[in-house]
């Protein structure tokens, strides 16, 4: 052919994320985008916006909120649902704590981690909603790396891994029995460079922390964590001031800052290129055991 | 600052493949070492398995430890689901299928081949092709895999020999015929030891050919997609409803074949009017053409009723239209095919119903002979059979094109996937 048009992988994956998104839309009654305000699900609701253009999202955006979080990411949230008339529902886990059905951990290393998936199978049962999307990637987690794009939950909310619905070509089964639900995952082929790239080809905005800035740290189990009002030092744990910047944003008590001075996304990508661990190394949820995310994920965890 | 490195993806291709093996025949040695190599191993990564090896007794460091991402599957030291794995160099992605290669594994080799650009194949330099490389091409050629890169492994045991090379390709090549397969490639590799994967073995200067890596990376596969017949299956219709845009009425869709332009005359399926692209709208942009796989939304010159389901296809080139439609299977399910049994279908984005009319017969994945006799489609079989659909589809050969050729076929009573279909 002559006129042959090259599309280069980040087109191809894009593609193929809309593609998935249009199927949740069109396949399910009653969907919502997880959102946290981390840098993958800004790009999940750039992908849905650029899927429906010129309507507005046809879902809205959930964020199940631990209480535990940077503040940057909350007003960014709220910004962004604002500017572009999107629906955002806030679940709160520390209304599932006040309801007696968690109890909050206590200690050092106290975490919300884990209560969130109560509230999250709470919300999802409230709003009836028969279909998550999030921005869970294959390459994050090996648990993660067996997830299926359209993922069957059964009415517990519980993930079979060992029983997955075989997933060929760019066929999607989302059929199922009333109680049940589908998490979906549009950008699982994507790797963390892809979503940097990607970021900076489509010029996305995204919060402030990702970038780096002036922060009260301190070091435990090998990683900087931001000192904030709900976290207990310990006695031997020094409080310093550094230039840091975060590579995941997930909630406060558990995000490992990274020492870094990229201030703009070019820098970004660059360290990303020659950094030698996982993104997912300094937080400190996955390090409870190997099968952490695994465990987490059957019980209805993100 | 230098930023030409940031640039260099624009450039970037895509190039998903498959690997099918068992426990000893070097499949995650392999894996390990491409993804080492690129750098796509991380030092956390490396120091957990290092950890579980030696917690295991192992003497060196198991790199199966790396795809096996389920407790089960590091337990028992076996790969059960297909793991998805990502590297890439300077000139391309790619997206590994990694798949186990028993026969009791043959639906998950099937799933992991429907999307593939290149299979490999190893075959182990001291056995030979046996039984299981037979199977493993067998399904690369039924999923139209449109490359194979045969990797005769384990050459350092077999002291470099390139009469044993020679022998292996000779034995492959004489069931080739047998594969519907045009790109058939051969590389003597250790994955163990590092020759022909990443850099040129100094062992085997008779070998004149590319490494894995250089061939991954450079292989031509702009000729893989079905660029000549125009294929739109329409997803979702997009109506605003806003004043901006009142009359606004667009077709979101991924194009499953060919090249679409501004202009361009087509018909639309099942009503068989005709109008023209009036735009190709992506986001903000409008686009001038596209084509496969992007996902975009088309307008129309006319106003026709048009909803999920249909497809849009270029004037004068369309599918096949039918309700009685042939086709290869691979059963997934433990419960085994029902003759005549009613089952729900996903082809494209249409929905539809159909009913078993004839199990024509079943292939031995190991001799590859036709059995007309056995007609249980039991799990991992695969088989020829007749359907007829309560819709009609649109549809071309899986030959011509894997995505309007293929289905999914569903039980209606529990929801599961039982099974996948190429359309003869």
């Amino acid at each position: 052919m002559d006129n042959k048009i090259v599309i280069n992988h980040l087109r191809e994956l894009e593609s193929e994320s809309i593609h998935v998104v249009r199927e949740v839309a069109a396949q399910f009654e009653n969907p919502a985008l997880l959102f946290s305000g981390g840098k993958d699900s800004i790009v999940m609701f750039h992908l849905a916006r650029k899927a429906f253009h010129p309507a507005k999202v046809p879902f809205p955006l959930l964020h199940i909120d631990t209480g535990h979080n940077f503040e940057e990411t909350i007003i960014f949230r709220d910004t962004l649902a604002k500017e572009t008339g999107t629906e955002l529902i806030v679940k709160y886990v520390q209304d599932t704590i006040d309801q007696g059905k968690v109890t909050e951990e206590t200690g050092v290393n106290a975490s919300r981690n884990l209560l969130q998936t109560t509230t999250l199978l709470d919300a999802i049962e409230d709003l009836k909603l028969d279909a998550a999307m999030g921005g869970g990637r294959r390459d994050e987690e090996k648990a993660r790396a067996k997830e299926r794009f359209f993922s069957h939950r059964d009415d517990f909310g519980q993930w079979d891994p060992k029983n997955q619905r075989p997933e060929l070509w760019s066929l999607y089964n989302g059929k199922k029995n009333m109680g049940e639900h589908f998490r979906v995952f549009p950008i699982s082929n994507w790797t963390e460079m892809d979503v940097w790239q990607y970021i900076y080809m489509e010029n996305i905005k995204i919060p402030s922390l990702y970038f780096t800035h002036k922060r009260k740290v301190f070091k435990r189990d090998g990683a900087w964590l931001s000192i904030a009002p709900f976290m207990q030092l310990k006695d031997s744990e020094k409080v310093e001031e550094l230039i840091v910047r975060c590579r995941t944003i997930g909630d406060i008590t558990n995000t490992g800052l990274t020492l870094s001075k990229a201030d703009n996304l070019e820098d970004i990508i660059e360290e990303i290129a020659a950094i030698r661990t996982t993104e997912r190394g300094d937080r400190a949820d996955d390090k409870r055991s190997e099968a952490a995310m695994e465990d987490r994920k059957k019980e209805g965890y993100f | 600052m230098d930023k030409k490195g940031n640039k260099g993806y624009l450039d970037m291709e895509l190039l998903r493949f498959t690997t099918a093996g068992s426990v000893d025949d070097g499949k995650s040695t392999l894996i390990g070492r491409l993804l080492y190599d690129s750098k796509a191993i991380f030092e956390d990564q490396m120091e957990a398995i290092e950890r579980t090896s030696k917690k295991k007794g192992e003497e060196t460091v198991n790199l199966a430890l790396l795809t096996d991402g389920l407790r089960a599957e590091r337990e028992q030291g076996i790969t059960i689901d297909v793991a998805y794995r990502y590297f890439a160099t300077p000139k391309r992605k790619f997206i590994i299928a990694d798949t186990p290669g028993h026969v009791q594994y043959t639906r998950n080799m099937v799933t992991g081949a429907s999307t593939a650009n290149v299979a490999l194949i190893l075959v182990d330099a001291r056995n030979g092709v046996i039984e299981q490389t037979l199977r493993h091409s067998f399904i690369a050629s039924l999923l139209q895999i449109p490359h194979i890169i045969v990797c005769i492994n384990k050459m350092d045991l077999v002291d470099y020999s390139e009469e044993k090379y020679e022998n292996i390709r000779q034995q492959f090549m004489t069931f080739a015929p047998k594969l519907d397969i045009n790109d058939i490639r051969f590389i003597p590799i250790s994955a163990l030891a590092g020759d022909n994967v990443v850099n040129k073995s100094e062992n085997m200067g008779w070998y004149n050919g590319a490494t894995l890596m250089y061939t991954l990376e450079n292989m031509y596969i702009g000729s893989d997609q079905n660029h000549i017949d125009g294929r739109f299956p329409v997803q979702y219709v997009v109506r605003p409803q806003s004043t901006e845009f009142h009359d606004y009425r667009g077709y979101a869709g991924k194009i499953e074949g060919g090249i679409f332009n501004v202009g361009d005359e087509v018909t639309v399926l099942p009503s068989a009017i005709s109008t023209k692209i009036k735009t190709i709208d992506f986001y903000t942009e409008s686009l001038k053409n596209a084509a496969k796989p992007q996902s975009v939304t088309l307008t129309l010159e006319n106003d026709i009723d048009i909803s999920r389901g249909d497809m849009i296809v270029k004037k004068d080139n369309g599918p096949r239209i039918s309700q009685e439609i042939d086709l290869m299977i691979c059963w997934f399910n433990e419960k085994p095919l029902l003759s005549k049994g009613k089952y729900a279908i996903k082809h494209t984005s249409r929905d539809a119903r159909c009913m078993i009319k004839n199990i024509v017969y079943k292939v031995n994945v190991n001799t590859l002979n036709k059995d007309y006799e056995d007609k249980t489609v039991a799990m991992n079989d695969i088989a020829k059979i007749s359907i007829k659909t309560t819709v009609p589809l649109f549809y071309d050969p899986y030959r011509k094109n894997r995505n309007t050729g293929s289905i999914i076929i569903i039980d209606e009573g529990t929801n599961e996937t039982v099974a996948a279909g190429m359309i003869i």
